[in-house]
Parts: structure tokens; C-alpha cells; sequence
């Protein structure tokens, strides 16, 4: 049974993938709850999958993927500000119109015959492909969205739980929604190495949705957020190994099953609560 | 008086921390160790509003031509129908309404108290939590809150009648509880002054009555409360009265203002007359 399970990381490929999700675990997990709490994560998702022309540019010029991450998120951020801005359509068809066109847009690049064939990498991320080098970088990225979210605790809850005082409690609610976004950009460019940008979005929201059903204090639901996400990894590269299914996959039905079990558990726990 | 005057933007930016470590004077009927307010300054302050007028779109005032004043140690009722303007002088007060006229002194932050319909139920944080949260503004984020702040903050419930229900989840507390918590959370903000947004509307019978007790605590403590309502009896108990109805219809003492005729002109069509005349209950969504 112990072979069964520590088999999998004997080869320096898996280390390296396993290294890669723990680090994102630690940006995820709490990203997450919050992204939750402040019911963000249609947006999560939008500006992951918003990024993939971005993604594909950055592959067919071969310039680094985290330099197309950045300009795709942008763009997309970019283009729903500006539909959103008409206030007859609003921030939801925003979102909507400039996902839809931004994904047909990507698909449209990736799939014409001068492209090389790396779409699939684009949309699933390549986790056994992960260099030192990315981990680094995805190391540094985490780590710079841990210690945001961590000097910006306070405010987040203060703005989470009752905007209209938050004011007068000292913190500016529109400021701290708009930082909670910038650090979701982040973070999604962080992961869309090794999940790709149709995978990561699991990875922020399951492992969150699974703690905060479970925990009752916010403390508890960002620190079990980060366990759950880092378990997830850890469980999704081992059924890979074994199964012979694609990491990134795996790592992320992982995720969304033990999300099911957690709510499932949350409510046998807390039979009262919503 | 000595309030420091700020006019202009008032708000978003950090204001002054009132009363931090300053000695606990006498607080007469707050049960010893309770939170008590930066003493001295408090006492000194209220607050005053000269000819206010804004709102939230250019051209059109949500709210015209409001003067009053607000001694330390007085609870003023703000009267009006749903939409008259009472949320809308606490916004300006606070510094968030987007376009302001007139003349504001206000003694420091104030301390504003939501209705608890307002408050998210699914947030995971305990009742202590929250009362908490009223220190946050001056706490550095690399800090612990403050072990000083915590006792205050557990003296806050017990003086609210919650310190056993301390580590509940806010959610599963009561409608009157979840007030009482809240009213906890400015009273460990030491602000001097108090904006309570109908914080009788819908609590239980006992929330009510610790409630009104302690806003009679903290009269006597010296602070300014301000407190919406529409109830037209309970006003007629307190200091003063400011009548709203986009603009002021009248402010003074109660016997002087709440005339049939004053509230007539603030409530219209929402207003009740019962017997005689001298009980009058405003209609709004909530009727006591």
C-alpha cells in the first residue's frame, strides 16, 4: 500500500510536478475562499479562459507562456471593463461577450495549420513538463499572492462580511475588490503552466468550497483550504501515475471530488447551516 | 467646541484612532472593566452640520439644506419615511456620499452601526470575530490585534449581554442578537459618536430592551448617538428630534417637534395619527 502510494515520486518528473502543486496550494487555497466569500468566481473563470489568445501568441511566438498569461489576462480584463462600462449591457454580458469571443479567438490560432500542436498544453497545462525554472517562477508568483492575501486579511473580511461599514471600520470596500481581482490574475497566470486555463480554475474553487463547508471560522476554512488543495495535488498525481491519465486532469477531478465528499461530510457535520 | 474640523473628504482615508491608550476614566453604569471610550476627548465632543445638501448623481439632491447640532451625551432620532434621506445624511456624515455640500465638524471617525438584514449570515466568523473587526482600523496588518483590544472586545459583548455566546458563528445567532453584536463592534471602535441605522426594527423583546438600556449608558458615557427610527414614541423619549423628508422638516426637542403637523409633513402619506393626536407611528416597512 505505501509502495502504492509513494511509487508515483521516485521519478524526478513527478517530484518536480508535485513541487509545482504545492506551491501553488499555498496561492490557491486561500485565493479561493475568498473568491468564494466574495462570489467572484464567475470571474475566476472568465479571466482564465480569457487568457488563451494570449497563451496561443506567447506559444506560436515562442516567447514564454507566463508573458502570454500576463498579456491575455490584461487584454481580457481590458475588454470586459469595457463593455461593462455600458451600462445597458453590464459586468455579467461583459464578461460573457468577451470570454466567448477571447476563447473563439484562441481556439480560432491554435487550430489553423501554420500553429504547432500544442494547444491541448494551452488548454490542460503540461504538469510533467515542469522545469526548475517554472517552478521558481510559479514560486515567486505564490509567494507574492500568500503574503497579499495575508496583509490584506483583515480588510478582505471586513469588506466580505459587511461593505457598508467597512468604511468606517478603515478599509475602502472598492479598493480591496479590486486588489482580490489582481491577485486572482496572478495566480491564474501562475498556475496556467502546469493546469492550463481551462484546469485551474478547479484548483482555486473546489479545494475552497470543500474547506468552507466544513469550517466555521475563516482561519480554519483559508488554512484547510490550502491542505485540501495540496491533497488534491498529491492524490491527482498518484491516480495519474497509476490510471495513466493526464495529470493535470486527474489533479483536477481530484480536486472537484473531494470538494463533493467535503460538502457531503459539511452537511452530515452541520445539518442547520445553508 | 472642541471637535477637529474636517471638511472636504472625509471617509476612505484613515482617520484619527480615538482614545487609544488613553486611562479609563469613571464610566458611570458600564460594569467596571467594559469598553470604555478615550474618556477626556469624548466627553468633550458632539457633532455639527451646517446647511448639507448631496447626493449620488449630479443635479439631483437625495437630501437638501440639513442643519443641525449634536451635543456630547445626547441621542438624537432621525425621523423620515423610507427613502426620505436618513440613509443618506448618515453616507454624508461618514464621508461616502459621491457629491457634498456644506459644512461638516465632526469629532474624529464615527462608528456606524448596519441593520443586521445587511450582514452576511454565510461568512465564517464567530459573534467575538465581529465585535472584533472594530479594531481592525488600528491594528497594522503584521500585528496581532492588540491583547487590550481582545479584553475590550470581550467586555463589548458582555456589556451587549452576549460574552456566552461569544464563540457562536454570527450566522445562527437571533436577528436581535446579531444587532447587539454589531452595536458591540462600535462601542470597541471608541468612536465618540454613534450612527445607528433602525437598530429596533425587528429585534426580539429582550434585544430591545438591552439595547435601549444601553443607549442610556452611553448617554451618560458622554457620546453622541444618532439613531434612525420610525418609531415616533420612542423619539419623542430621547434628546432631540431631526425630521427628514429630502430635506429638514424640523430638528429641536421632541415636545417642541413632534407636532402633528411636523410629522404630517415628513411621513405624508405614511403617516398614522392615533388617538388624540399625541401618538403618532411613522409606516414603513416596519411597524412597532
Amino acid at each position: 500500500m505505501l509502495a502504492w502510494l509513494t511509487d508515483p515520486f521516485a521519478s524526478p518528473i513527478v517530484q518536480r510536478a508535485l513541487a509545482e502543486l504545492l506551491i501553488l496550494a499555498l496561492a490557491c487555497g486561500p485565493l479561493g475562499v475568498w473568491v468564494l466569500l466574495y462570489r467572484d468566481a464567475y470571474a475566476a473563470e472568465s479571466l482564465s479562459h480569457g487568457m488563451l489568445p494570449g497563451l496561443v501568441v506567447a506559444a506560436l511566438a515562442g516567447a514564454p507562456l507566463l508573458l502570454g498569461a500576463a498579456g491575455g489576462v490584461l487584454v481580457a480584463a481590458a475588454g470586459i471593463a469595457l463593455v461593462a462600462r455600458d451600462q445597458r449591457l453590464g459586468a455579467d454580458v461583459g464578461v460573457a461577450v468577451c470570454v466567448s469571443a477571447l476563447l473563439g479567438l484562441g481556439g480560432m490560432l491554435a487550430l489553423s495549420p501554420a500553429s504547432p500542436p500544442r494547444l491541448q498544453e494551452l488548454l490542460f497545462g503540461n504538469l510533467l513538463g515542469v522545469s526548475g525554472g517554472d517552478l521558481a517562477v510559479a514560486g515567486a508568483l505564490a509567494g507574492a499572492v500568500a503574503l497579499a492575501l495575508a496583509a490584506g486579511h483583515r480588510s478582505l473580511a471586513l469588506v466580505g462580511f459587511d461593505r457598508r461599514s467597512a468604511p468606517s471600520l478603515g478599509t475602502a470596500p472598492l479598493r480591496c475588490e479590486l486588489a482580490l481581482l489582481v491577485v486572482l490574475a496572478v495566480t491564474t497566470i501562475a498556475a496556467v503552466q502546469g493546469l492550463g486555463n481551462l484546469l485551474l480554475v478547479a484548483l482555486i474553487i473546489a479545494p475552497a468550497a470543500a474547506a468552507l463547508s466544513l469550517a466555521r471560522r475563516l482561519a480554519a476554512a483559508l488554512a484547510l483550504s490550502v491542505a485540501l488543495a495540496a491533497l488534491a495535488g498529491t492524490a491527482g498525481l498518484i491516480v495519474s501515475y497509476h490510471l495513466e491519465v493526464a495529470a493535470g486532469a486527474s489533479v483536477a477531478l481530484s480536486a472537484v471530488a473531494l470538494a463533493l465528499l467535503a460538502v457531503t461530510g459539511g452537511r452530515l457535520i452541520h445539518p442547520a447551516a445553508t | 467646541m472642541t471637535a477637529d474640523r474636517r471638511r472636504g473628504s472625509i471617509g476612505g482615508a484613515a482617520g484619527p484612532a480615538a482614545g487609544s491608550g488613553g486611562a479609563a476614566g469613571p464610566v458611570p453604569g458600564s460594569g467596571g472593566g467594559a469598553a470604555s471610550p478615550g474618556s477626556d476627548e469624548t466627553n468633550a465632543c458632539g457633532l455639527a452640520v451646517r446647511g448639507l445638501s448631496g447626493g449620488y448623481v449630479p443635479g439631483r439632491d437625495a437630501l437638501r439644506d440639513v442643519t443641525f447640532e449634536a451635543g456630547p451625551g445626547q441621542i438624537v432620532g432621525v425621523l423620515g419615511p423610507n427613502g426620505g434621506g436618513k440613509t443618506t445624511l448618515f453616507r454624508a456624515l461618514l464621508g461616502e456620499l459621491p457629491r457634498r455640500r456644506g459644512e461638516l465638524e465632526l469629532p474624529g471617525r464615527l462608528a456606524y452601526v448596519p441593520q443586521t438584514e445587511r450582514t452576511r449570515l454565510d461568512f465564517p466568523v464567530s459573534a467575538f470575530d465581529v465585535v472584533l473587526m472594530g479594531a481592525y482600523g488600528r491594528t497594522p496588518w503584521f500585528r496581532r490585534v492588540a491583547r487590550r483590544d481582545r479584553e475590550a472586545a470581550r467586555a463589548a459583548l458582555d456589556r451587549v449581554g452576549l460574552a456566552e455566546r461569544a464563540g457562536d458563528s454570527f450566522g445562527v445567532l437571533s436577528g436581535g442578537q446579531r444587532q447587539r453584536v454589531l452595536i458591540a463592534r462600535a462601542l470597541l471602535q471608541e468612536a465618540p459618536v454613534l450612527l445607528l441605522d433602525e437598530p429596533l426594527s425587528g429585534v426580539d423583546g429582550v434585544s430591545a430592551a438591552r439595547i435601549e438600556a444601553l443607549f442610556g449608558e452611553l448617554r451618560a458615557e458622554g457620546r453622541t448617538l444618532l439613531v434612525a427610527t420610525h418609531d415616533v414614541r420612542q423619539a419623542g423619549e430621547w434628546d432631540r428630534v431631526l425630521c427628514l423628508h429630502g430635506r429638514q422638516i424640523d430638528f429641536g426637542r421632541p415636545a417642541a417637534v413632534l407636532s402633528p403637523e411636523t410629522l404630517r409633513e415628513t411621513y405624508g402619506a405614511e403617516l398614522i395619527v392615533l388617538e388624540g393626536g399625541d401618538h403618532a407611528v411613522g409606516v414603513g416597512h416596519h411597524v412597532h
